[in-house]
């Protein structure tokens, strides 16, 4: 069996490839904001809202974190276009993939909101906070802060996850690369490259996060060490 | 609704459980070798292994059913059918996880646990046949049963690329003629919910039931 490895052919579509990166990226970016901003809100809801929302809050996690992010894709985007509704292909994406990683983030922040000593709490009340200081400095960034890195290697695997997205028609890293595969037949090389582009998105995106927590948590950057 | 098209709909989710299930007999079999092979005492196996674990965790699932499916091929073997490749895609996938879910079950059974077993002139392997791992297979069952979730939840893609038919490609199809996504992926979702609902619950009530000595 010979068969010639054709990567060159491969690589002559690298603006191509380019603009697949900068799209995932966009999205992984796009997805990352709204995900920690929907992720947190819930997560507060769920820890010390009305009984009814927080059962709302935990129907929306169940039932996202039990069901595949293609199924949600399917669901939230060939719905939204049955209506009649016209979005922009990647709005569609962003707001499928942010419904998905909202509902882990909630349980993440949960799980670090509940981690919070009452004795912060009474301490803030005592210091005479509002109850939006409170929350904000004393309940949800020392929240993040402690899950900080479970956070972080879930937005790493969500940025793996946003290929799926493909199947929908969002032109990321590797819906473009089936073009590239339709017009060179080098179906495998094809795969070889995405899976060495995804490996370094991985480090840039890890990287991208750490550098990020260093900036938002001084506390951290000074100690030295994770708390 | 139309009933042939629930007939169809449960047609997939066969192919998704028999996915799910080859997955998680492979994935588990090479999950254990993996978390052997970390926590070896030889540098070179450790090592390796620990960057088979990264490579995998690094690269999206779609890729990796890419290479496992067109790889064979040109390597000389005959090439696989759509549920062998997806199969062992996920058996790469759930080996890299399982291996490292394992790896620290393993790690957290008590450091006195290992060195009495030493003490007492037990081999390696008796120690771990005998010692460890009853005691790590308490602690690794959450956990594992979380995992089996992610598993489920990632046969769904086996269709993309390899072109396996299981409950979302059916569904994706019936949706293509009926134009009635709300209805027909809501069904399907509904369908994973119920068997990966009971799994959560499940890995909940055991983490529970472990951490009675911590509460």
């Amino acid at each position: 069996m010979t068969y010639e490895f054709d990567f060159p052919a491969v690589m002559a579509y690298w603006p191509l490839l380019l603009e697949g990166i900068w799209t995932t990226l966009r999205l992984t970016f796009f997805c990352t904001v709204f995900g920690i901003l929907i992720g947190a809100i819930c997560a507060i809801i769920r820890t010390g809202g009305p009984a009814w929302a927080r059962w709302m809050v935990g129907l929306y996690v169940e039932f996202i974190r039990n069901t595949p992010l293609l199924i949600q894709a399917y669901f939230l985007i060939f719905g939204i276009a049955s209506m009649g509704v016209r979005l922009p292909i990647l709005a569609g994406a962003v707001i499928a993939l942010t419904v998905n990683i909202g509902a882990y983030t909630t349980e993440i922040v949960r799980a670090g909101i509940e981690s919070i000593n009452r004795g912060q709490l009474e301490a803030a009340e005592c210091l005479g906070l509002s109850r939006f200081q409170t929350y904000i400095h004393v309940i949800i960034r020392p929240a993040l802060e402690r899950v900080y890195p479970a956070l972080s290697s879930q937005y790493v695997l969500m940025m793996l996850a946003s290929s799926i997205l493909s199947s929908v028609g969002v032109e990321e890293l590797f819906g473009i690369s089936n073009r590239i595969q339709s017009d060179t037949y080098r179906n495998f090389e094809v795969f070889v490259v995405l899976g060495v582009l995804y490996l370094i998105l991985a480090i840039v995106v890890r990287a991208g996060f750490s550098l990020l927590g260093l900036a938002l948590f001084p506390r951290r950057r000074k100690l030295g060490t994770p708390l | 609704m139309n009933w042939t098209f629930i007939v169809s709909l449960l047609w997939g989710l066969w192919g998704t459980v028999v996915l799910s299930g080859l997955t998680f007999l492979f994935g588990g079999i090479f999950g254990f070798i993996i978390a052997i092979a970390r926590i070896s005492p030889v540098p070179l196996i450790s090592k390796a292994t620990a960057v088979y674990i990264e490579f995998m965790q690094g690269l999206p699932l779609l890729v990796l059913m890419g290479l496992c499916f067109y790889g064979p091929g040109i390597f000389g073997y005959d090439s696989l059918t759509p549920l062998q490749a997806a199969t062992f895609a996920l058996t790469i996938y759930a080996s890299a996880y399982l291996g490292e879910i394992w790896r620290g079950c393993l790690q957290s059974v008590a450091k006195p646990q290992w060195e009495a077993a030493e003490c007492l002139g037990l081999t390696r392997w008796q120690r771990m046949r005998t010692i460890i791992l009853p005691q790590a297979l308490r602690i690794a069952t959450p956990p594992t049963v979380g995992f089996m979730v992610q598993i489920i939840k990632n046969t769904s893609i086996a269709s993309l690329v390899v072109g396996y038919a299981e409950l979302s490609y059916n569904a994706k199809v019936i949706n293509n003629s009926t134009f009635q996504p709300f209805l027909y992926f809501g069904i399907a979702a509904l369908m994973y919910f119920a068997i990966c609902y009971p799994l959560s619950v499940q890995s909940r009530a055991l983490e529970r039931k472990l951490n009675v000595a911590n509460r």
